[in-house]
């Protein structure tokens, strides 16, 4: 066998404005994105120009969460097959300024309740799959704090 | 601009059609739309086809291979759940500048049983997001929609329930329905939760079902009808941005660029309605775009069904055909069938659901993503 079909497993974030530090789980997953400082607006992942003001130089890199509260949310009973319900399907915003959808934890998924509105969650993450390739998969998610 | 007119319309009923393909759904309704103007598919300059699913297909060139290629042009359009409403605009926009006197819109789709809920296909599922970073299945993203409005103002299920309520009864009179069975407020609140606050009966189904009109220049339109409905405004709007938009979509900021558009162009307000055609993909749907239509104020949604307003003899009748919670939803064919809808009332040939002397109709459709259409129409 030869060095190079030894592939080395990864660990890979499940979208894309997700980052994975090398030394995870040491050090925990974080969601990233786009700071316009010509309006102030705030993205999630890459963005080639800022989508309220169509700036392209003033953009810069940065790391949100993991505070913030549930803006809204959906309780989903019935989903794609294999997804477990019902769950508490989220509208995050982080106290950063954008917004993340997000399971949330901590609430009772039979019991909706005007009170859900923003309470505070913090962002947590958990390997949650393995891919094709046999890479391990992080996924974030929410837990209620009281 | 020039004024346009439309001339033809008909539709078949939603509902199931497992012996027959999607072309010829859709081609049976082109020739009753021809029909119904009184003309023939040589008296065609111009076809706009609405497809989703088979938007790769050629849909278009395929049901003039059913009822007579002549070499027209043939566009085919996919917008979403506006697919249809997008090619009615292609359509309306060939005639209005001057290009075209005589056009057809066609709007199609066949889809069984396979639900709305969106997403699969392809791709590695361990990369899935979702039931694990949220949701983004339809019933789940206009749920949040819904619980937004909830949250604004202190809306119950209840009331949102009574939009599925007032649909199953508007359904109950029209024979071009999927679903036509009466519900309480009880068997639509205790049916089982898809997505909360929805229940199943404040959900649409998926359906099979294609619908067509003719659209002509006044001049040409003379020549055919003594009643032509006119087409006073035909507004599309994208998303623009807002804050939380795409993690949330926004149905709200683009369906009032839309309205305000539309009531620009047509020169009226909303309380010159006579009725309405909404996107009422769900309960939760129909609740926010009442005032996203301007029908209420801010806020003022709930109390709007709450007093009845918006059944047929109400102040302001939306979705009297039994919307898209009664008829199905195929999603092609969706936007067409609205005009559709409009102009059998504004024609007085509505049957059983007539609403009494309707002279004004808007038809709103909402393609998430985001792509929202209004038109409105008048006698």
């Amino acid at each position: 066998m030869t060095q190079e079909a030894v592939a080395e497993k990864k660990t890979n974030p499940i979208v894309s404005f997700m980052k994975v530090p090398e030394n995870y789980p040491a050090e925990d997953a974080y969601f990233w994105g786009m700071k316009c400082s010509a309006c102030g607006s705030k993205f999630l992942g890459q963005r080639l120009a800022c989508g309220k003001c169509g700036e392209t130089e003033k953009l810069e890199e940065v790391k949100y969460g993991p505070d913030g509260e549930l803006y809204v949310f959906a309780v989903i009973h019935q989903s794609m097959p294999g997804v477990e319900v019902p769950f508490v399907a989220g509208i995050i915003d982080l106290d950063d300024g954008v917004s993340v959808r997000g399971n949330v934890y901590g609430l009772d998924p039979e019991k909706p309740d005007a009170n859900w509105f923003g309470k505070r969650v913090k962002m947590y993450s958990e390997v949650i799959s393995q891919d094709r390739e046999g890479n391990d998969v992080v996924a974030a998610k929410f837990k209620v704090q009281e | 601009m020039r004024d346009v007119a439309i001339v033809g319309a008909n539709m078949l009923q939603f509902g199931r059609y497992p012996e027959q393909d999607v072309v010829q759904l859709a081609a049976t309704a082109a020739m009753a739309a021809l029909k119904d103007a009184g003309i023939g598919i040589k008296d065609v300059e111009l076809v706009s086809s609405g497809n989703l699913y088979q938007s790769n297909a050629m849909i278009g060139q395929r049901i003039m291979k059913e009822i007579g290629a002549t070499g027209v042009p043939v566009i085919n359009v996919s917008n979403a759940c506006a697919t249809g409403s997008t090619a009615f605009r292609e359509a309306y926009y060939a005639v209005a500048s001057g290009a075209y006197d005589v056009v057809m819109a066609v709007g199609s789709e066949q889809m069984g049983k396979m639900g709305l809920l969106g997403g699969g296909g392809g791709g590695d599922r361990a990369y899935s997001t979702e039931g694990v970073m949220g949701t983004g299945i339809m019933p789940g993203v206009f749920g949040q929609a819904g619980v937004e409005h909830m949250r604004k103002y202190g809306t119950t299920q209840e009331q949102i329930a009574k939009i599925g309520v007032k649909a199953s009864k508007h359904g109950e009179l029209n024979p071009y329905a999927m679903y036509r069975k009466g519900k309480d407020l009880e068997e639509v609140m205790n049916a089982r939760v898809v997505a909360w606050p929805n229940t199943l009966y404040m959900c649409c189904p998926t359906s099979d079902g294609a619908a067509a009109v003719v659209l002509m220049s006044a001049e040409k339109a003379k020549q055919y009808t003594s009643k032509p409905v006119w087409i006073a405004a035909s507004a599309l709007t994208s998303d623009p941005h807002t804050d939380r938009n795409p993690t949330m979509y926004d149905i709200n900021t683009l369906t009032r660029n839309a309205a305000k558009q539309a009531y620009e162009t047509a020169g009226i307000g909303p309380e010159d309605l006579d009725m309405v055609e909404l996107h009422d993909c769900f309960a939760t749907a129909e609740l926010v775009h009442y005032e996203n239509l301007f029908l209420c104020g801010e806020g003022e949604a709930g109390k709007l069904i709450d007093e009845k307003e918006t059944y047929n003899g109400g102040k302001i009748p939306v979705n009297v055909s039994g919307g898209l919670l009664s008829k199905g939803h195929p999603l092609g064919a969706t936007g067409v069938a609205n005009v559709v809808e409009v102009v059998w009332h504004l024609r007085e040939q509505a049957g059983e659901r007539q609403v009494k002397g309707a002279k004004v109709g808007l038809a709103h459709v909402i393609g998430l993503g985001s792509a929202c259409t209004i038109q409105i129409l008048k006698v």
